[in-house]
């Protein structure tokens, strides 16, 4: 099988102090993996990176496109790129108001991606949007309402399904749990895990919660002071970790 | 006003916008930007247009003025005596022997042709900019021809109206790349923007120029199962009877009377003159 | 029985004669002089010539009397006579440091050379209605002493001295002209001051005033504000010299900012920077804080998503030639559009009727 997506020695300094560095990795189709570190230690900005969201100073992401098959994202054209950001690669931002539009209604939100990519039958959209609310739990009556009139978790699961409408391939989600109460976050992570399985997607989760990997990852990274300290399978990783800093961040854990 | 070169502007400043609408021509549907100059009225008030007039006039040409479709306007009547002084150029109000037309809000009636330039005063040039309001963006957007967002908006207008709530200022896709402001006009005129006149469009205090060069496609966005209309109010002109012209609607008395009267006063003084009535066509003249 | 705006010509005709007959006012009083208005109202003169761009106080007066005070509608009469000027060159850039300093304060340091010279301020004077100014206007003369011969050094050099304040970097290059280019972003400082100095004032000190109550704070003092004239000299190809051609009173002001050091760059003081036609000190003032606001990003400081620290935005609603425009212009006839509105609005009401008519039959049926 050919990597989804190729990641090697990627690097983003900010003058002289390390964003991260050094980070290499292969994700294949239908593999979910997360990136665990306290704040501070790289994790968003390698994700920004890969995602296009900052230029890397340093390193290669191929994506094995649908088109032209494996090419280095970092350096196509802004206009191909913006055209993967809003077809084959999606990104859940922590904040559902950075990824959402607050003034367009959840049907707009949804439709978007469907719209910028050339649909346009009125009804069809709205069909799509209206199932689509129904996969994220949130009842079809709200498809008028605006964002802004939804409480927190709906929020996040309505950027979710702005994001996962056009059968995207690549996941990117940073911190998807974030901002929630501990209760609401139970049920996203559940529907989250659901729509992995049933989509076969690719993601790559951003999280410092230990919890959120357990459930959705399958291969873990541990990251620290921009590199990557520690490797593998999530269960092998948490149940048996190598590195001191693993073993810390588990074992804070486990006391809380 | 002696002192003044012909058509006001100085023979520098006319080229760059010549280059400025050559190049708009080129890329139809993109705004070019130019350097707009003050000029003797307030920016919002037709600078755009004038300007381009002023660099496309020659001594041999015949100017119309209209605004809302009309040449008696205070604006156009401003606007027509403005060139009148600093041109010397012949005017006229019959659309047929006007060679350039100035216009505020609306296309005439009657159509045009190969010989003619349509001058478009533009207040808002950017079709994103209630969407969007950053021209870094919105720039970008227009390059990429990333127009999602165009639709989003139309998309809300259905789900909250049941219709595409945009009345004028409608959007077009120009020649299948740029989303164009046309300028607001009522949606009624969009259709006849595929002509044979050259287009101009100016937006003095936005800086920008843009243009439609002669039978070009202009096609009004719109969803396949919610296709564009161009509508008006559903009346025959009350004073030549004219069935196919937009018309403005006129409060007669206190009590509320209305009458409706093409916007466009000189297509109805022909219709009038060639012996057409309406409903109140005999009174009124 | 037609009525709609037929005879639009003799309306404007006589509007404009009324117009001409309200700026005289009663024919009783004696005219104002253009040399009235140059000498006794001189702060409007600076500000027209400020905003209009173009330096001639007779014609900033003649503005002000055609405008009948409107100093917004003076400015707009300049700029619209000053762009059908031809462009001959431009000048050298002049020099402030030769200025002859009627005014020069620092707020920073008791003293320096130069010294501190307060000339004709309105600072320390007590705001109370001078009632005999309203009978007769004669004043006693104001005492005078030498005049200063050699140039007054900046304070800002001082700071220099000391690698305490950030230098500006020496250039050659040519700024843009936005009177001959169009605006795009980022503008660049050249073109951002520009826009400034030509901003409206109210504007621009509104935009000061927010960084100064936290909308982006940036802690200024005013190292120094300067008034006086400098010479103006233009390089002759004929000649092949700069000769002088006249000179221009000017307003500058360069505050002393407070800077906290970037990974690259240590601990120092960095300037924001005003420069203004005439006797215009409040704008220049205001001007070096939005200045300042505006470098957040060369200097590596935080965006707070402040006004004041928008580009795009503080430069787009700078000038209030183009802001009064846009802003009268909806007194022009919109009736075309608010038709097209009009019709729009009945037929969704006559949709939303029916729909409701067809929602109560069918629950009547049931």
């Amino acid at each position: 099988m050919k990597p989804l997506l190729q990641v090697k020695d990627v690097a983003k300094m900010y003058g002289a102090r390390i964003g991260c560095t050094g980070v290499s990795f292969d994700l294949y189709p239908g593999e979910v993996m997360g990136i665990v570190g306290e704040s501070g230690s790289g994790k968003s900005t390698l994700l920004n990176s890969l995602a296009g969201h900052l230029v890397p100073d340093r390193g290669e992401v191929i994506f094995d496109t649908r088109a032209d098959g494996p090419v280095d994202t970092v350096t196509m054209s802004e206009p191909a790129r913006r055209m993967l950001g809003r077809t084959d690669w999606a990104f859940v931002h922590q904040h559902a108001r950075d990824g959402l539009r607050m003034s367009v209604s959840a049907g707009g939100n949804i439709g978007e991606r469907l719209m910028a990519v050339g649909n346009r039958h009125y009804g069809a959209i709205r069909d799509h949007a209206a199932d689509w609310l129904g996969r994220v739990e949130i009842s079809e009556s709200r498809i008028d309402d605006r964002p802004s009139a939804f409480s927190g978790g709906m929020q996040q699961r309505l950027q979710i399904a702005r994001n996962l409408v056009t059968g995207p391939r690549l996941v990117f989600m940073d911190e998807p749990t974030g901002g929630l109460d501990v209760s609401v976050q139970a049920l996203l992570l559940d529907l989250l895990r659901g729509l992995v399985r049933e989509m076969g997607l690719s993601a790559i989760i951003v999280t410092h919660d230990l919890a959120v990997v357990r459930l959705l990852a399958g291969r873990l990274m541990v990251m620290k002071d921009g590199h990557v300290v520690e490797t593998g399978l999530t269960d092998q990783v948490l149940d048996d970790p190598q590195h001191a800093y693993t073993q810390l961040l588990v074992s804070s854990v486990l006391q809380v | 006003m002696n002192d003044y070169n012909f058509a006001y502007l100085d023979e520098q400043t006319k080229r760059m916008i010549r280059r400025a609408i050559l190049k708009g021509l080129a890329v139809p549907g993109y705004q070019v930007p130019f350097a707009s100059r003050e000029m003797p009225m307030p920016y919002g008030w037709g600078t755009g247009g004038v300007q381009v007039s002023a660099a496309t006039l020659t001594p041999e040409d015949t100017l119309k003025v209209i605004d809302q479709g009309a040449d008696d306007t205070t604006n156009a009547v401003s606007i027509r005596k403005f060139f009148e002084k600093t041109a010397g150029v012949a005017t006229t109000e019959e659309t047929e022997k006007a060679s350039v037309i100035q216009t505020r809000h609306r296309i005439p009636e009657a159509e045009l042709t190969e010989d003619q330039i349509l001058v478009y005063q533009v207040p808002i040039p950017e079709p994103l900019r209630f969407l969007e309001p950053r021209e870094t963006e919105t720039r970008k957007m227009h390059s990429l021809q990333e127009y999602g967002l165009m639709h989003v908006k139309l998309y809300e207008d259905i789900s909250q109206h049941g219709a595409i709530a945009t009345a004028y200022a409608y959007p077009v896709k120009v020649e299948g790349r740029y989303v164009m402001d046309p300028s607001p006009i009522p949606k009624f005129d969009n259709p006849k923007m595929e002509m044979a006149a050259i287009q101009l469009f100016g937006a003095g205090r936005e800086q920008r120029i843009y243009a439609v060069p002669p039978y070009t496609q202009v096609v009004s966005l719109d969803f396949e199962d919610y296709p564009f209309e161009a509508s008006k109010a559903d009346h025959p002109c009350d004073l030549c009877g004219a069935e196919d012209s937009y018309l403005d609607e006129v409060i007669l008395d206190d009590a509320g009377t209305r009458m409706f009267v093409c916007s466009d006063t000189d297509y109805c003084r022909t219709r009038r003159d060639a012996g057409h009535a309406g409903r109140l066509g005999a009174e009124a003249a | 029985m037609y009525v709609a705006v037929k005879g639009g010509e003799r309306a404007i005709e006589n509007a404009h004669a009324w117009l001409a007959e309200e700026r005289r006012g009663d024919t009783s009083v004696a005219e104002l002089s253009l040399d009235q208005i140059r000498e006794q109202l001189s702060l409007a003169v600076n500000r027209v010539m400020a905003e209009g761009s173009l330096y001639d106080p007779e014609l900033a007066a003649l503005a002000i009397k055609q405008s009948r005070g409107d100093l917004i509608e003076a400015i707009f009469l300049i700029r619209a006579y000053r762009t059908t000027l031809p462009r001959f060159g431009y000048s050298q850039p002049v020099e402030t440091g030769e200025m002859a300093c009627d005014r020069r304060i620092s707020a920073t340091f008791k003293d320096a050379p130069g010294g501190q010279v307060l000339g004709p301020t309105f600072d320390y004077t007590h705001r109370l209605l001078d009632f005999k100014l309203a009978a007769e206007g004669e004043v006693p003369e104001a005492p005078v002493s030498e005049p200063r011969l050699e140039a007054t050094p900046h304070i800002s050099e001082f700071l220099q001295g000391e690698d305490i304040i950030e230098r500006e970097p020496s250039s050659d290059g040519v700024p843009g002209d936005l009177t001959r280019e169009p605006m795009s972003f980022p503008a660049g400082r050249a073109v951002r001051l520009q826009s400034l100095t030509r901003g409206d004032e109210g504007f621009i000190l509104g935009m000061a005033y927010s960084t100064q109550r936290g909308y982006a704070r940036n802690h200024a003092f005013v190292g120094e504000l300067r008034i006086g004239t400098v010479p103006v000299e233009m390089d002759i190809p004929e000649l092949g010299f700069a000769i002088e051609i006249g000179e221009v009173e000017l307003t500058e002001c360069e505050t002393v900012n407070q800077f906290k050091g970037s990974k690259t760059v240590p601990p120092q003081f960095t300037r924001g920077y005003g420069l203004v036609f005439g006797q215009s000190e409040r704008k220049s003032i205001a001007m070096a804080l939005v200045d300042r606001a505006l470098r957040w990003e060369e200097l590596g400081e935080d965006n707070v998503g402040a006004a004041a620290q928008d580009e795009e935005f503080v430069l787009s609603h700078a000038d209030n030639i183009q802001a009064t425009g846009f802003l009268e212009h909806i007194k022009l006839p919109h009736y075309v559009d608010f038709q097209s509105e009009l019709e729009l609005v009945r037929k969704l009401r006559r949709e939303a009727a029916e729909m409701a008519e067809t929602l109560a039959a069918r629950e009547a049926a049931e």
